[in-house]
């Protein structure tokens, strides 16, 4: 009691609701670093380019980087239990391609969609249970779903399949407006995933056991929490998302290709690690992840609206992730010196 | 050794009969007795390799026994997992403190059992629920805290917090103080205070004397994996209890011949002043001549491998001096300290000195070759001749140097390990429990080797917890008492009996002998 | 005869063989060779050109993965290279001129060796995990190359720079030296000086080595480089090849196939010991692979699929506890449950 008494005594109160505000919310302040980046760059692209309005461009924003949101939830899963899915691009264009020859070959919408979440989650749990229970590395077990998910792609078609149907492309062309902003179902179906996400993050033991895995696997298991289940199941969802992500992107461009995705991994893992989810694990939040895509998505306006090369966009994506990363390791290895 | 049980007494709360466990060829346990009373705080004492964490780990179901039972209140229970021993009542907290750094307060006391309100978590309830577990403890935690945001006595505050959040009859805590200061000391007594008075049984271990007098009623020694008896601290000296812990000298070899200091001591080639490193080494001075050997006793945790690392560049020091032949030193790594021919050999052989999976040859040559550089290169014929000459020396078995080292016996490890460290003609080594884990026949021959290699004017630091085998080899005993080099005796004035009484010496002045 | 079974590249090599075996049986020309205007021909001489960029990425991710890294950037590496080759030669006013080819040959090897300082820097000095390290410029490695480039593909006409991929020198194809070349010097640079017993005792394990007095973040660093290196010449190979930089396609998936062919090879992703001859082998098995699937007539984008079985059964087969399985069947499973450290599963 001594101790702890005594540092209260000898500080301001306010400089103990800021320190009793940060240990309760420590985890949110990489997500505010996102987000004060995002409103910057918001801020400076208005003031630099003069038709750069708000509504339309956040709202397009969202409408070309939905697949990317919807990988970038199911990607948040799997980092914050420790692990990388390097397989979701792949993966995505799978079942994009696949969703368009089984729309062409006259299967109906309602059996394609749950098909091609279904074939995500299969090649999810295939790699789940190479890193659980083969103790196989996730980035190499993921690397063995990429290859098989781009191959396999190829085997649907070496070419892209247009898609005609018209429940598909609904998801699409449909828009709802409202004051210059708009949203189309699959914004919509984005969102709704990230929703989905959070409340299970944070309202369900199975979400609080992927935090605790992150922090201390071991830890975890002795308190008796379903670890295992947790471990496997963070693969699954992010296969599911892969599934979801290749509907959304098929639906987007109106066709399935197979070389759709190559480098998408990358781009999700940039958008999450800058959202503010910690790379070693057990710490982070899908809302940040959005962030973290929303400046992925915004980067790419504006590199395209000063008429730069789009290569510039992966460079600098490059480089923000590269400062996360050298960020976070150095406030790890500051704390953990403090100890 | 036992004090008889009163006829009318209930059962122990926890008692175990006869536990052996087995490692291999080795027993980590032999025919052990343990008996815990409710409401009583028992400390469980032993030096390294004593069986103590091997007991524990029967107790809280992380470990199977191979002979012997466990009875909890009189009835035998068979605790397989972890889980079964808390569903038992046992519950247990580690010194890692096994929660999670990055889980709130709250859900790190509930969760795995935290409270729902329409199949979702109630975060509020959680908070609630932590908030009257920590008052019961009279401990003032904001539970929506981060756990991390903690140091460290706080963490394990709530990790008791959550250990007797459920039905608990026992509390474990392995090593509780070892990062503490003396104000979070006497909070964590406090707490295990209120615990006591509600009834629960407190298995206290630790290897502070200081502590283990202040909050134990009861002390169970363990030595070499046999039990040497259960004790009332009150009735227990602290010299004896130290005895029982170390074993009475051994007598079984023969007395390497006294060794004096001359007269006329050389100026000393390695000094320290005021040397201090982490949280362990709080004070030392030391001075080193060419041809002595300076052993260093002291109990576990007084700061002994601490010592040897900060003064081999091995870690970095906090404050004080080095100095090497006079002038003060910065060893940033152990690489420079080896430039100036100080070379040091861990006291954990497997993990930081030899490297198994290569063999005898290129263990021995390691040092060397990493001195001469990438570039230098030593001929196979060269380095082959180094090790063949040096297995030969140390009597290395078996002699064949493409064995991996892996394959030898921990005597023969740390053969290999020293020709490593002389292949480097050194001035100074540095040797941490050289001798620990190692048969009688391999021991003396180090020993024999250290005095040969002394008399070749080769000074040598040698630590280690047997104290006749400090007399046997020093020519001056450094004593180190709770992280302070206290004193330094001529080996020749010390009898074994005196030098341990000087080790278990309590800190504080007002404490009497008796504890 | 133990001792030559337990050998540790007799399993790659009979691998080999076997595919070697098979690709006969199915199409006995296969083996044959022949010579026209003094050059060989035939799928071995096919199968010894095509492997040379994936032998020299092999060699310098053998090094990396042997001090427990892994370097994703080779592909990105080799992409920059090309392009930097490229642009020289093309900005130059005689792209046919022996100067200006050595020229542009050594800005992009020289371009290459910076990127694998830059990537030895990360892990070595600020101690980010391999994998993230490597992995900022595999996403912005292709980028920059793009823009090196200017957003195309640049196309060359010269002469002596086709000549580095599709020449030939006493009857062999030039690439082949090349490779050849490249474990010669990686090989006595390793086996002939003490780097290699250095990197494998930092490798198996770093903290006995450091107190033994190894310079550990020397030789990390340096197998950076090497690879940053290698991935260069496998770079100007590539470019060589198709007489142009494709900065998207150059490299595309190298890194995967170079793990794959050290697993092979019998050099453990665990690091520590490690073998070139048995990286040898293993790019040779790989090579050997996609040529068979090239012949069974599948589409080459289809190949990753056999691939991907490939790791898999490697990878199963090096699994602890899918050998365990088939072991210890009869061994009580009442092991005492040991305390594993924390693996972070990333590094």
């Amino acid at each position: 009691m001594a101790t702890l008494t005594e540092e209260r005594r000898s500080t301001s109160s306010s400089a103990v609701s800021y320190r009793r505000f940060l240990s309760r919310h420590i985890s949110w302040v990489p997500v505010f670093a996102a987000v004060i980046i995002l409103v910057v760059m918001i801020a400076g692209a208005m003031w630099y380019f003069p038709n750069f309005q708000l509504n339309r461009i956040m709202s397009s924003i969202l409408l070309d980087n939905a697949y990317l949101l919807v990988l970038a939830v199911g990607m948040t899963f799997v980092i914050l239990t420790g692990g990388i899915d390097l397989s979701v691009g792949a993966v995505m264009a799978f079942t994009g391609i696949l969703c368009a020859k089984m729309l062409g070959d006259g299967v109906p919408v309602a059996v394609a969609i749950p098909a091609m979440v279904l074939i995500g989650a299969a090649i999810g749990l295939l790699i789940g249970i190479l890193v659980q229970f083969f103790d196989v590395q996730p980035f190499i077990a993921s690397l063995i779903g990429m290859f098989l998910a781009r191959g396999l792609a190829f085997v649907v078609s070496l070419e892209s399949i247009k898609v005609d149907n018209e429940g598909l492309l609904w998801l699409q062309s449909t828009r709802f407006s409202f004051a210059g902003w708009y949203i189309t179902p699959t914004g919509i179906i984005a969102l709704l995933t990230v929703a989905l996400a959070a409340f299970v993050l944070r309202y369900t033991r199975f979400g609080r056991t992927v935090y605790a895995v992150g922090g201390n696997e071991q830890s975890a298991r002795l308190m008796g929490l379903p670890v295992v289940r947790a471990k496997l199941s963070v693969y699954v969802i992010s296969g599911v998302c892969a599934g979801l992500a290749g509907i959304v992107l098929t639906a987007y461009s109106g066709a399935g290709y197979p070389l759709n995705g190559v480098g998408t991994e990358l781009d999700t893992i940039a958008a999450v690690v800058i959202g503010g989810t910690l790379l070693t694990g057990g710490s982070g939040f899908v809302i940040g992840s959005m962030v973290g895509v929303f400046v992925y998505g915004l980067i790419r306006t504006i590199i395209s609206f000063s008429g730069a090369e789009q290569s510039w966009t992966r460079i600098t994506v490059g480089a923000l992730l590269l400062l996360f990363v050298v960020v976070q390791r150095v406030i790890v290895s500051r704390s953990a010196l403090s100890r | 050794m036992m004090d008889p049980m009163p006829a009318a007494v209930a059962p122990p709360l926890l008692e175990v009969r006869g536990a052996s466990v087995r490692f291999g060829v080795e027993a980590a346990l032999s025919g052990v007795d343990f008996r815990l009373r409710a409401g009583e705080v028992h400390s469980l004492m032993g030096e390294n390799g004593a069986g103590k964490s091997t007991l524990i780990k029967a107790i809280t179901g992380a470990l199977r026994l191979d002979d012997g039972d466990i009875l909890i209140e009189g009835r035998p229970v068979r605790l397989s997992s972890p889980a079964e021993a808390q569903a038992a009542g046992i519950s247990t907290v580690y010194q890692e403190i096994d929660l999670l750094p990055n889980l709130t307060v709250a859900e790190n006391i509930s969760l795995g059992r935290e409270p729902r309100r329409w199949g979702m978590i109630d975060h509020a309830e959680m908070r609630r629920r932590a908030s009257s577990a920590l008052a019961a403890l009279g401990v003032d935690v904001d539970p929506a805290s981060v756990l991390s945001s903690h140091p460290l006595a706080v963490q394990q505050l709530v990790a008791i917090a959550r250990a007797v959040s459920v039905e608990v009859k026992v509390l474990v805590l392995d090593e509780p103080t070892s990062s503490l200061d003396a104000d979070e000391v006497a909070e964590l007594f406090r707490v295990v205070r209120e615990l006591k008075d509600t009834g629960i049984a407190v298995v206290f271990v630790s290897h502070f004397l200081d502590q283990v007098y202040e909050i134990c009623d009861r002390v169970t020694v363990l030595r070499g994996g046999h039990l040497v008896g259960e004790y009332a601290t009150r009735e227990l000296l602290r010299i004896d209890l130290v005895e029982k812990m170390l074993g009475a000298a051994a007598g079984v070899l023969a007395p390497l011949g006294q060794r004096t200091v001359d007269d006329s001591e050389g100026p000393a080639i390695v000094s320290a002043r005021g040397l201090t490193a982490g949280p362990r080494l709080r004070e030392a001075d030391l001075d080193l001549a060419e041809g002595e050997v300076i052993g260093v006793a002291g109990l576990l945790g007084s700061g002994r491998s601490e010592l040897a690392r900060a003064l081999t560049g091995v870690d970095r020091p906090g404050s004080g001096e080095v100095f090497v032949d006079g002038a003060p030193v910065r060893f940033g790594s152990p690489r420079e300290a080896m430039s100036r021919r100080i070379a040091y050999s861990s006291e954990n052989r497997r993990t930081e000195g030899v490297i198994g999976d290569l063999s005898v040859l290129d263990n021995i040559s390691l040092a060397l070759q990493a001195q001469r550089g990438v570039l230098r290169r030593m001929s196979t014929a060269r380095r082959r001749e180094l090790a063949t000459s040096w297995v030969e020396a140390l009597h290395i078995r078996p002699a064949d140097i493409d064995r991996p080292v892996s394959t030898l016996s921990g005597g023969n490890q740390q053969k290999v390990l020293l020709a490593r460290l002389l292949a480097l003609s050194p001035r100074v080594i540095v040797l941490d429990e050289p001798t620990r884990g190692i048969d009688v026949g391999a021991k003396a021959e180090i020993q024999r080797l250290v005095g040969e290699l002394s008399d070749n004017g080769l000074s040598i630091i040698y630590i280690s917890a047997e104290l006749d085998e400090v007399l046997r080899v020093a020519h001056l005993v450094a004593v180190m008492r709770d992280g302070v080099l206290a004193q330094i005796v001529p080996a020749a004035d010390l009898t074994p009996d005196a030098l341990l009484a000087l080790v278990a010496k309590p800190e504080s002045p007002g404490e009497a002998a008796n504890g | 005869m133990k001792k030559f079974l337990t050998h540790r590249l007799v399993w790659p090599i009979a691998a080999l063989l076997a595919l070697i075996a098979i690709n006969t049986i199915s199409r006995p020309s296969f083996l044959s060779i022949t010579m026209q205007n003094g050059q060989f021909y035939g799928s071995l001489i096919d199968i010894l050109r095509n492997s040379a960029p994936l032998m020299l990425v092999a060699l310098g991710m053998t090094l990396v993965i042997a001090t427990r890294g892994i370097d994703l950037s080779v592909g990105a590496i080799m992409a920059v290279s090309g392009a930097v080759a490229l642009t020289v030669i093309e900005a130059s006013p005689d792209p046919g001129n022996l100067g200006v080819v050595f020229t542009a040959i050594a800005a992009a090897v020289g371009v290459a060796l910076l990127l694998g300082v830059w990537n030895g820097f990360l892990v070595s000095v600020l101690g980010i995990q391999p994998i993230i390290a490597t992995l900022v410029l595999m996403l912005a490695g292709r980028g920059v190359a793009l823009l090196i480039t200017g957003g195309f593909i640049t196309t060359i006409n010269s002469d002596p720079y086709k000549f580095i991929a599709g020449g030939y020198v006493l009857g062999l194809p030039f690439a082949f030296f090349v490779a050849i070349f490249a474990v010669i010097v990686v090989g006595v640079l390793e086996r002939r000086t003490a780097l290699g017993m250095l990197t494998e005792a930092v490798g198996i394990n770093p903290e006995a080595s450091r107190l033994a007095g190894v310079r550990s973040r020397g030789i990390i660093w340096g197998a950076y480089i090497a690879s940053g290196a290698l991935a260069g010449i496998a770079g100007i190979l590539y470019s060589s090849n198709i007489m142009a930089a494709d900065a998207n396609a150059a490299g595309l998936y190298i890194e995967l196939d170079a793990i794959l062919a050290v697993v092979l090879g019998g050099t453990s992703l665990a690091g520590g010991k490690f073998s070139l001859a048995g990286t040898v082998v293993g790019v040779f098995t790989i090579q050997t692979l996609k040529s068979t699937i090239t012949f069974l007539g599948v589409p080459p984008a289809v190949s990753p699929v056999f691939m991907a079985a490939a790791v898999l059964i490697v990878v199963l087969l090096q699994s602890r506890r899918f050998r365990a399985y088939f072991h210890t069947a009869g061994r009580s499973a009442l092991r005492p449950i040991t305390r594993r450290p924390d693996a972070k599963v990333l590094s």
